[in-house]
């Protein structure tokens, strides 16, 4: 079954190197995110306040540390772009999760599908295939935006190490096996690609706004506060901006072990929901 | 049972409760045998081969594949059997060797077999030049070949060919063919086949069934076939004004029927070649004057006309399988 799987994934992800526009626009999507959205809500900026209109006895020092302070109890840091990168790195892992299913329909379109299911493999090795070569290019995707976030002036915590990095990876391959599942099981019997792209769309942006990935939770009204805590999107935010953030002060190694433990059990489920699906729903379409 | 490749025993598959594809079919496939499937758009006979290739669960009735239930060893049934089906599978990003290893991997086929087995077959079909190129350069003929490569990487005992030659050009159809009477003769495997070029049933199958209406309506070798629609068509015409000479030319031995229209016999003869002159003969005889003959021994055609009959099917079709006939017929000519 190891073999099934690894010739089927091989088969992803050569389709995938071998195609360098899509490699291209890979490399250039995670740029265009973190230049335009980054940058362009430089929340930081929004404070800066002219010291000459200041009243004579509140120096600006002292605002700047009120600033900051706030910055601190809201994002965790004083800087929205090491906020939001973090972030950003889950919101890749979704949008390339959301396309795993895409690449059934076309397999069904193209025929190759009714090849695989002539073969004497189960069923589920065609689906982990298309699960797992989604993590790898997602997390290949994340490692990417990890790097131009640091070149773009990401401010990692003054105890951030390799150990973090791979904690922060962790949470992302978790959050990546949970969402390429969720989306192929969605797509195990859907015949066309509009439909998927319809199903993508829809979840997308719900998915993405109602997570800590770009704007703490904290903040949100209760109604939607209440929908971010079964997100995995917030998790793995979380868990992540936890470990780039690590400082001399130690991890919340609380949060954490519960991050880690809803995302856990958020990729084991789904994952065997696909499997699931994929022994009874992959059919001849 | 030791020399059946294929037992169909009350084969039966309903779509949607009302759609009857394929209805109540019996036949047998012998080993090595070329056997055709031959019928309308829409008879049944890819939804035949689906179920032999456990593509489709059987609503009724039981198949055997080399001795292996459909139904109840499905995954033994998938492993000695090799299908080319009508589309082109192969994946266009990847070159034909790599296609051929993952295929090998598919079905289990060891390393160092599957890479001499690639090699036999890719000079078989003549593909070991191209062996390195992405499938998307090959022509239509290339890529034909390559489903057939595929379909033969794990030395199978039953290959299934779903229009083997559906939009070739005259001369690839020809080395198609081939290639599966090579097929055959030197791997030993039994090939099932579904057409609707008559030529090429005629010209490959030793035994064939027509099926229409998920009904098998004729099953026979070529030859009795075209037999069985009781032999050849002499076809004369006379001079005008002279009389209606039905019931002399009836009396002839070896003349089976005789029909009449306006100073032109239609007549129905068992060894055309011999009995026309006494035909001639007897008209002569009577003093009448010939002004055409003509001798028509039976092709498949008729033989299909016949069982069939001339209406046009109009099968509905799915945006989806429009989408690939459309995109099957744009590669294959390339």
């Amino acid at each position: 079954m190891i073999d099934e799987i690894t010739a089927l994934t091989t088969r992803e992800i050569k389709k995938w190197l071998k195609n360098p526009f899509l490699l291209f626009m890979m490399i250039i999507q995670p740029v265009m995110w973190l230049g335009l959205f980054g940058k362009a809500f430089n929340l930081t900026g929004l404070v800066n306040i002219d010291a000459s209109k200041l009243p004579p006895y509140i120096t600006q020092q002292q605002i700047s540390q009120m600033i900051n302070d706030t910055f601190n109890s809201i994002f965790g840091t004083t800087d929205y772009f090491t906020f939001m990168s973090a972030g950003m790195l889950s919101v890749i892992v979704l949008f390339t999760a959301m396309f795993s299913g895409m690449s059934i329909v076309w397999d069904r379109r193209f025929g190759f599908l009714n090849k695989v299911l002539v073969a004497p493999i189960r069923r589920a090795s065609y689906i982990l295939a298309k699960v797992s070569s989604s993590v790898l290019r997602a997390l290949f995707q994340s490692l990417l935006i990890f790097s131009i976030a640091f070149a773009f002036g990401l401010k990692p915590g003054d105890a951030f190490g390799p150990l973090d990095m791979l904690g922060a990876f962790s949470a992302l391959f978790l959050l990546s096996l949970g969402l390429s599942s969720l989306f192929v099981a969605l797509t195990v019997r859907i015949k066309s690609h509009e439909a998927v792209m319809a199903v993508a769309n829809l979840l997308n942006l719900p998915l993405m706004f109602t997570s800590s990935a770009i704007f703490p939770i904290k903040q949100m009204p209760d109604w939607l506060q209440a929908v971010a805590q079964w997100n995995p999107i917030s998790y793995s935010s979380d868990a992540v901006r936890k470990f780039i953030l690590h400082s001399q002060a130690g991890l919340d190694i609380t949060q954490l072990s519960i991050d880690f433990q809803f995302l856990i059990a958020f990729a084991a489920v789904f994952t065997i929901i696909g499997i699931v699906l994929a022994n009874k729903g992959l059919r001849k379409g | 049972m030791a020399g059946d490749a294929l037992v169909v025993e009350g084969l039966t598959k309903v779509f949607n409760k009302n759609l009857v594809a394929v209805d109540h079919v019996n036949f047998t496939v012998k080993e090595e045998e070329i056997f055709g499937f031959l019928g309308p758009n829409g008879a049944g006979k890819t939804t035949a081969i689906n179920m032999f290739t456990t593509l489709l669960k059987p609503t009724e009735g039981s198949a055997k594949v080399a001795g292996y239930d459909i139904e109840k060893q499905e995954n033994k049934v998938r492993s000695i059997v090799g299908l080319v089906p009508q589309d082109l599978t192969a994946d266009e990003d990847l070159t034909g060797m790599e296609n051929m290893i993952l295929q090998a991997k598919m079905y289990h086929v060891p390393m160092s077999v599957a890479k001499q087995r690639i090699e036999e077959v890719f000079s078989l079909l003549e593909l070991a030049d191209a062996a390195n190129r992405k499938v998307e350069t090959y022509s239509g003929g290339m890529r034909k070949r390559l489903e057939l490569a595929e379909g033969l990487i794990h030395y199978p005992k039953v290959l299934f060919l779903d229009e083997p030659t559906l939009g070739l050009d005259v001369q690839t159809r020809l080395v198609m063919w081939d290639y599966i009477r090579k097929l055959r003769n030197e791997q030993k495997i039994t090939i099932f086949l579904t057409t609707h070029y008559m030529e090429e049933a005629d010209a490959l199958c030793d035994r064939i069934a027509i099926i229409d209406h998920g009904k098998i309506i004729a099953l026979g070798t070529p030859h009795e076939l075209k037999e069985s629609l009781g032999g050849d068509i002499v076809e004369i015409s006379l001079a005008s004004d002279q009389d209606d000479i039905t019931e002399a030319l009836a009396s002839l031995p070896d003349v089976k029927e005789v029909k009449y229209i306006s100073n032109h016999y239609r007549i129905k003869v068992e060894r055309g070649e011999e009995t026309l002159p006494k035909v001639i003969e007897k008209i002569l005889q009577m003093k009448k004057i010939i002004s055409r003959v003509s001798l028509t021994e039976p092709t498949l055609d008729h033989v299909y006309l016949e069982y069939t009959g001339r209406t046009i099917r109009e099968t509905e079709a799915s945006r989806e399988e429009a989408f690939k006939m459309s995109r099957y017929l744009r590669r294959v000519r390339q």
